[in-house]
């Protein structure tokens, strides 16, 4: 009956005896899909993202629109789990289409914080990395649009990192905002993190948008980047001798107290162990969570389109009033009016809000307004992180500028939650990679002799993430100073 | 509600009508019931004002790294048409069915 959770618990078919209980509502789905061959995963039990395809078991996205819809194709990421040997143990809870940073956006309802009880588990990956720190899961895969990997794993006191777009296949991965989504690792560890990445990495001729890491030779911080050949597990070695950290002040100042405390803590831990940190302030990056927003919704607007009740997702039958709305209802002779019936039925408020706006910002007269100037905006900031990159190795922030909210808290007014990505949006709009590590002294670290294993704990101090960004395709260097933190 | 009067008018000076979210709804279409048209008018007042911000980015020019990744035009494996159908709520001999018409 005591299954053990460590990747022990899985006998030779890699089933657990028994399923230890999901008392945070971590999972959407606990379906076991085994490995398909012996590899550096064997016997690590990895869950999913519920927005990432898998054959045969269900992939709802959070969303009501695709409770029943079973993908007929595994996504990229999950191919090569199964090839190295992991064993995927379920699907995890999310805001509706990746869409919040709570997951309370979740058709399926919130997912409670293992570390943190009574509060969110972040968002939108919030399932996944909840799955990890209540152990009910080695490791995890997420997806970061603007976050929603770093976001949570901050908020559950456990390592997540948002890979450079373009070095993960999103192959099977439901889009959200193509341009600024790639689907990365949460672990307990920076070199389980590591670890992971090591799997899903690299070229997929399925996915256009994906290079090698070695195969990037145009801008000028990649000769940092090991290349394809380096492991990025054993990138996690804690030496920051030597390295520049640049702290982004800009972020620091719209921060908590309790998070500056523990992240300046952080800082002071890494100069201890021979790095240097420096102020670093970006012009640019007051604009970049408006011009996330617009470019995102902008995104999302379009990509939602394909929701139409046709295809997949709720049949007119489903939908109240459709059918039934009496005799008169040959009006019906609009599909579109079909279309927005299934739509407003399947769709869930926050998503609305966002085909709406993106819609809006789009729309004639708005598009050089919004859309054009949110396009320069990202140039800017990219631009700006690119010089920034010249006198530094790393770029440091917290990774939210609050601890976690209660559940139900700030739901009711967007524009708050959208302020919430202010840290962790530019990193996706410069296409670069990112980590978030458990500060010192919070729940998750080890540093300090504080136990990774505590889970909950009134009086304990709230989970605070540590963000560390690199240039592109540099993960092994976001990695190595994160695992200095542990 | 005249479309021509949503799009020149400035939102800014005016605010977001209910009226305005159902134009949008429409275009996207996605219906959305009354109480919630009022909602999302004052919250994108709120969101839109945020955005304004915008204005101020210079002009800025994108230096993207592109490289040609067209592939050989050689005949691989799709889904078939079972595999196609399969999470479609209606279906009749073979294809998609879609909301009546008349």
């Amino acid at each position: 009956m005591a299954s053990e959770r460590s990747s022990a618990a899985t006998d030779a078919d890699g089933d657990y005896p028994t399923e230890p209980d999901d008392e945070y509502g971590a999972f959407l789905t606990r379906e076991v899909i085994e490995s398909s061959a012996d590899g550096p995963l064997s016997g690590v039990s990895v869950a999913l993202k519920d927005n990432i395809s898998t054959e045969g078991v269900r992939t709802t996205c959070g969303s009501a629109m695709l409770a029943d819809y079973v993908p007929p194709y595994d996504a990229t990421v999950v191919e090569r789990l199964q090839n190295s040997g992991a064993t995927i143990v379920g699907k995890t809870n999310m805001d509706e289409f990746g869409m919040g940073g709570t997951t309370e956006t979740s058709h399926f309802g919130p997912t409670e914080n293992p570390r943190a009880p009574g509060r969110v588990a972040g968002g939108s990956s919030g399932g996944s990395a909840a799955a990890v720190a209540a152990d009910l899961a080695d490791a995890a895969l997420g997806s970061d649009t603007g976050g929603s990997i770093r976001n949570p794993a901050a908020f559950c006191g456990v390592v997540g990192l948002k890979p450079t777009y373009g070095l993960v296949s999103r192959y099977g991965l439901v889009a959200y905002a193509n341009s600024l989504e790639q689907i990365g690792p949460i672990a307990p560890t920076a070199e389980g993190v590591g670890t992971v990445l090591d799997a899903i990495a690299g070229p997929d001729d399925r996915d256009a948008t994906t290079r090698a890491a070695g195969d990037h030779g145009t801008t000028e911080q990649d000769d940092t980047a090991t290349g394809p050949d380096g492991s990025y597990a054993a990138a996690a070695t804690g030496d920051v001798e030597g390295t520049t950290i640049g702290v982004l002040t800009d972020l620091l100042e719209g921060s908590d107290e309790q998070v500056v405390e523990a992240f300046e803590d952080s800082i002071d831990v890494l100069e201890a162990r021979g790095a240097t940190a420096e102020d670093v302030s970006l012009e640019s990056i007051e604009h970049a969570l408006a011009a996330y927003y617009v470019i995102a919704m902008g995104e999302a607007s379009s990509n939602l389109a394909r929701f139409d009740g046709v295809r997949y997702g709720l049949g007119g039958a489903a939908v109240e009033g459709s059918e039934n709305s009496g005799g008169n209802d040959g009006e019906a002779g609009d599909w579109n009016e079909a279309y927005a019936r299934v739509r407003e039925a399947g769709f869930g408020e926050e998503v609305k809000r966002r085909i709406l706006l993106g819609t809006y910002a789009l729309s004639a007269g708005y598009h050089d307004k919004y859309y054009a100037k949110a396009q320069d905006a990202r140039a800017w900031v990219k631009r700006d992180f690119d010089a920034a990159f010249e006198d530094v190795d790393v770029l440091a922030s917290p990774t939210m500028p609050v601890v976690p909210p209660e559940i139900g808290e700030r739901i009711d007014d967007p524009l708050q939650l959208y302020l919430m990505d202010a840290n962790t949006v530019p990193v996706n709009l410069a296409n670069l990679p990112a980590i978030s590590v458990p500060a010192v002294g919070t729940p998750g670290s080890d540093y300090d002799g504080d136990d990774a294993s505590t889970t909950g704990g009134g009086d304990e101090a709230p989970p605070v993430g540590v963000q560390f960004i690199g240039g592109a395709f540099d993960e092994e260097t976001v990695i190595r100073v994160g695992s200095a933190l542990e | 509600m005249s479309e021509e009067r949503t799009d020149e008018e400035s939102v800014t000076e005016e605010g977001v009508t209910a009226a305005d979210v159902r134009h949008v709804a429409g275009l996207a279409r996605v219906d959305v019931a009354a109480d919630e048209s009022e909602r999302f008018a004052e919250q994108f007042v709120a969101i839109l004002e945020h955005f304004e911000t915008l204005d101020e980015v210079p002009e800025t020019d994108a230096e993207p790294d592109l490289t040609n990744v067209l592939r050989a035009d050689e005949v691989r494996d799709g889904l078939s048409q079972e595999e196609a159908l399969r999470n479609a709520p209606e279906t009749e001999d073979g294809y998609f069915k879609g909301p009546r018409v008349s």
